[in-house]
């Protein structure tokens, strides 16, 4: 009875003991699973994942170099650096921007200038980055925002680097400005492999000496190697490399000059370059009007700059860069020079003026600016009243192509080389380059008037102040330059810019010295600009000169009161002083000024007045009344 | 006159502790605390818990180490009865917590009665077939079956697969144990196999994405694929040696998510390394083979059944969990048997072990 359910049990219990050896197998083959995943993982693959961890860890946190500053050759701070704090919103984390900016301007002054410029940014930035609402916060408006951080997502205050321009309108154009990154310049600096040193940069030099020596002042990143936890949190550093500043940078400017200059200008509009003829350092750049740099620095609302691009005074237009004028009776004195050098005049060669030139078998009349002509002419009393049918003849006897090759000897129709961006190389016209640019031949009557600087040629107010100095050193082409000395920001040491000769140009003394006494004698009684010479104590050698905006019928007079503002002619004023040792030679241009003599050269006077002798005309404020009056 | 009476239930208390087991159960929770420390950022009161869950459990283990097999079969039909209702409570009543009814309102605690199943499912099965030990037929396995499936189901229904699946395999177990032919194991893996891609038609999103995850985890680095790259550097960056205890860069840089519960096992593989993973899997099979040598020994039916599904049980967390941490499994919220952090599995752990020594010590008792 028993035997068959023992038997039965024992059958049983046989199998269960195999039951269990294969579950132990099982497990066996369970746990070399496991542990053959893990040798993958922990031996194969320790490398791989070893390199993961650490990138994991590890991050790398820029430290961003102090921009370069720059000075005056004086010493006065044109560019430098202030630490304010910003109100910045990272979008992605903000939610609902409209409320969060109705909660912002609850709390603190958020004007519609801010707004706009905020929209502006926000199209330009991405998504993650940080955007700036308002800067310069003060103190209160930091704490206010402090207390309510937990109801404002996405907001930050950051404390930032922020470029200052003391010298605000009037350097705008010389110093420039930065500007926030945008993507043309990532581009850029990605292309040139710059793009590393400008992790955790903000702003780039846009324009002007911050643009052209972006690479001296912008300095070397740092970084912290940090280790930082899976929310991205610092734990510690591990290692630091530190920034290194940017290059301080001194100009040959000179503030003060380039403030009386500015304030020589008045209301006109306008250029003026000064430079030292020994060395080609630029001791004033005036472009009139000019903008505030400190606008774009963080950038530019859109209203305010449409107002700027849309003036009909293009205050961002570069006037002594940029800006091309016909020379007029500027280019006189070069003349007279080619017509000495090349022996196609003697000094007392003279010529009767009936008050107008016509070229052999034609009755066309190249007119004299002085009804019934001037006499009889010799070369010299050709520049001091600025003869036109003298220097039409001379110019039919020298020829087209011989001025192009002379007057290029003074670095017309190229580009100076000034240490600026975007310059214009103007245009001093030839055979060659009319049939290349109209693919037309070369007519005598465009001879004619390329003899007083009018017709095709075109110069910059820069050409013609790098052309005055080189008249005025006795013929050698310095490189005009705006910075004069660089200050390592690491090391301290200051190397200058040594003079950079381009060309040296041997004219005859005697010729030089003929044509340097003609231009004195034009600041003399007699001569065309002798009221800005009046009581000067230094002697001054200059040359007036008018640019036609309008061309003026044959026939028809020109008659300035009845002529629309704009309509008036540009006046010009080469000139360099003092005239025996030149220590500085200019140009200025003044856009529908009408006379040089009248309204140029009294300009060039106050220059000089205050370059040689320290004197400061009335109604200018010292620099230090500015600061404290201004802000 | 206090020392005898100390004496006598000191004694009373250890003589049903297997000695064994003991040792192996201090070497694991020594480890797990050292590791706990570690994960959780050095916090003492995070270890300070530990050890309390720790003390509890052993009071539990103890306890239930001296309830005699008999009657602990006895609780099997009330508890998986209770178990039901409670599952039944939960599809009717249950709280939602993270998209899933789970837990179960009961006045100021609640409670997750799938936790409760995996005791009370294999207790019952073992009842049932100890009832019916004589006349073992195809009719009893189908009614295990049945037993097997209603927790299943609503364990299935919550939406909790991972823990269904741990239901269903220590069921199995129980089915495996009691002698269920080879040919309907087989015949069960065939359906299994052909029933993939209508499970997968069933699947809720957030459990094909956790399949999906597992299969290229770079496929979402910062979702749900995060969880596995971040523990997969955490193991594979600790090489041979491991980068030390407390020196886990992963680890104490809060990489490794869940770290002090789930996925501890990353946090002890960086520390450790191999070698350390090595010294764990030699415990943690020692323990298997220590219950499956208790099974062996096993006087009765009940207690063959219940000392192998408790053995292969646990062998089975251990594989689940650290498959997941490994990234060769996909991720279902099963924390580390005896390692990870969490009082509720550590106390369910130390029931089944509780029952383990039960029918170890018990036996030598029943001999003598």
């Amino acid at each position: 009875m028993a035997s068959p359910v023992i038997k039965n049990l024992q059958i049983e219990l046989a199998q269960y003991l195999l039951r269990l050896k294969v579950g132990a197998g099982f497990v066996l083959v369970l746990g070399l699973i496991l542990i053959a995943r893990l040798v993958y993982l922990q031996v194969i693959k320790h490398e791989h994942y070893q390199a993961l961890a650490e990138s994991n860890r590890i991050a790398l946190v820029p430290a961003i170099p102090n921009r370069g500053l720059i000075y005056d050759r004086n010493g006065r701070i044109l560019a430098d650096n202030f630490s304010a704090y910003t109100l910045e919103i990272t979008v992605s984390r903000a939610g609902d921007l409209d409320a969060l900016l109705s909660n912002i301007s609850a709390l603190i002054e958020i004007t519609p200038r801010h707004l706009r410029r905020f929209r502006r940014l926000l199209e330009e930035s991405h998504e993650f980055e940080t955007v700036p609402l308002k800067s310069k916060l003060t103190d209160d408006e930091v704490a206010i925002l402090a207390a309510n951080r937990y109801r404002l997502p996405g907001v930050e205050v950051k404390a930032r680097l922020f470029r200052n321009y003391p010298a605000g309108e009037g350097l705008s154009h010389v110093v420039g400005y930065i500007g926030r990154i945008n993507d043309a310049d990532l581009k850029l600096l990605k292309e040139e492999g710059r793009a590393t040193n400008y992790k955790g940069s903000t702003h780039i030099g846009k324009v002007g000496v911050e643009h052209f020596y972006e690479n001296q002042l912008h300095g070397r990143t740092g970084f912290d190697q940090m280790e930082t936890d899976a929310a991205g949190r610092a734990v510690r550093v591990l290692s630091h490399v530190s920034p290194v500043a940017g290059n301080d940078l001194t100009l040959h400017l000179d503030l003060e000059l380039q403030r009386v200059a500015e304030h020589a200008f008045g209301d006109y509009r306008g250029g003026l370059v000064a430079i030292d003829p020994n060395t080609g350092g630029v001791l004033a750049m005036v472009s009139k009007p000019g903008f505030d740099p400190n606008l774009f620095v963080d950038g530019i609302d859109p209203a305010t700059w449409k107002e700027l691009n849309e003036s009909p005074d293009t205050p961002m237009v570069n006037r002594p860069l940029r800006g091309i004028y016909p020379p007029g009776s500027t280019i006189k004195p070069f003349m007279a020079l080619a017509a000495l050098e090349l022996g196609l005049r003697k000094p007392h060669d003279a010529i009767a003026d009936p008050g107008f030139y016509s070229l052999p078998n034609s009755r066309h009349r190249y007119r004299d600016w002085k009804a019934g002509g001037h006499g009889i002419v010799d070369l010299h009393k050709s520049i001091v009243e600025s003869c036109d049918t003298y220097y039409y003849r001379l110019a039919v006897d020298m020829g087209i192509e011989r001025m192009h090759g002379f007057l290029s000897r003074f670095g017309f129709g190229m580009k100076s080389g000034l240490d600026m961006q975007g310059e214009s190389s103007g245009l001093l016209p030839s055979r060659e380059w009319k049939l290349k640019r109209w693919n037309k031949p070369w007519y005598a009557g465009e001879t004619v008037i390329a003899g007083i600087g009018q017709g095709y040629h075109l110069a910059t107010p820069l050409q013609l102040a790098a052309a005055t100095a080189t008249l005025a050193n006795g013929g050698t082409f310095y490189r005009p330059h705006l910075v004069k000395s660089i200050r390592d920001g690491a090391t301290r040491a200051e190397s200058s810019m040594p003079p950079e000769v381009v060309f040296r140009n041997a004219f005859k003394p005697e010729n030089m010295q003929y044509v340097r006494h003609a231009m004195m004698d034009v600041m003399r009684p007699g001569g065309t600009a002798s009221g800005a010479g009046t009581g000067a104590v230094y002697a001054i050698a200059g040359k007036t000169g008018t640019a036609q905006v309008v061309g003026i019928k044959q026939g028809a007079k020109y008659d300035e009161r009845r002529i629309h503002e704009r309509h008036r002619d540009h006046a010009l004023f080469v000139a360099f002083a003092p005239a025996e040792a030149p220590r500085i030679a200019l140009a200025v241009l003044v856009e529908n000024g009408g006379h040089g003599g009248s309204t140029a050269a009294p300009i060039a006077r106050a220059v000089f007045d205050y370059f040689l002798l320290g004197k400061k005309p009335a109604g200018i404020a010292s620099l230090e009344e500015n600061e404290s009056a201004g802000d | 006159m206090n020392q005898p009476v100390i004496k006598r239930i000191a004694t009373r208390l250890v003589r049903h502790v297997d000695g064994w087991l003991l040792a192996l159960l201090i070497a694991l929770l020594t480890v797990s605390t050292a590791v706990v420390f570690s994960a959780s950022g050095q916090s003492a009161a995070r270890m300070f818990g530990h050890l309390t869950n720790i003390a509890l459990a052993a009071v539990v283990l103890i306890s239930v180490a001296n309830i005699p097999p008999h009657i602990l079969a006895k609780a099997g039909p009330p508890l998986y009865a209770l178990g039901v209702v409670l599952l039944l409570g939960v599809a009717l009543f249950g709280e939602i917590r993270n998209g899933a009814r789970r837990w179960l309102p009961l006045g100021i605690v609640s409670i997750q009665p799938s936790e409760l199943m995996k005791i009370a499912l294999p207790l019952m099965l073992a009842w049932f077939f100890q009832q019916r030990e004589a006349s073992l037929k195809l009719r009893e396995y189908g009614l295990a079956a049945l037993i097997i499936l209603i927790p299943l189901l609503l364990v299935l229904r919550q939406p909790d697969l991972g823990t269904a699946l741990l239901i269903g395999a220590s069921g199995f177990y129980v089915l495996f144990f009691a002698g269920l032919s080879w040919r309907i194991i087989a015949g069960l893996g065939v359906v299994g196999a052909l029933s993939l891609p209508l499970a997968w038609s069933l699947m809720h999103d957030y459990q094909r994405q956790r399949v999906m995850t597992l299969l290229d985890p770079s496929a979402d680095p910062l979702g749900a694929g995060y969880h596995i790259i971040q523990s997969t550097i955490a193991i594979g960056s600790g090489g041979s040696f491991g980068k030390g205890w407390l020196s886990g860069t992963q680890n104490q840089l809060d990489f490794v998510p869940e770290r002090t519960t789930d996925f501890i096992f990353a946090v002890y593989s960086e520390e450790f390394g191999l070698l350390g993973n090595v010294v764990l899997m030699l415990l943690y099979i020692a323990v298997v083979a220590r219950g499956l040598k208790i099974a062996e020994h096993a006087p009765s039916m009940f207690a063959r059944l219940m000392a192998g599904v408790i053995s292969l049980n646990f062998f089975t967390y251990v594989f689940v969990n650290m498959g997941m941490v490994s990234g060769i499994l996909p991720v279902v919220g099963v924390p580390l048997p005896f390692m990870s952090y969490g009082g509720t599995a550590l106390v369910t752990l130390m029931i089944g072990f509780g029952i383990l020594m039960s029918l170890a010590t018990h036996r030598k008792l029943l001999k003598t």
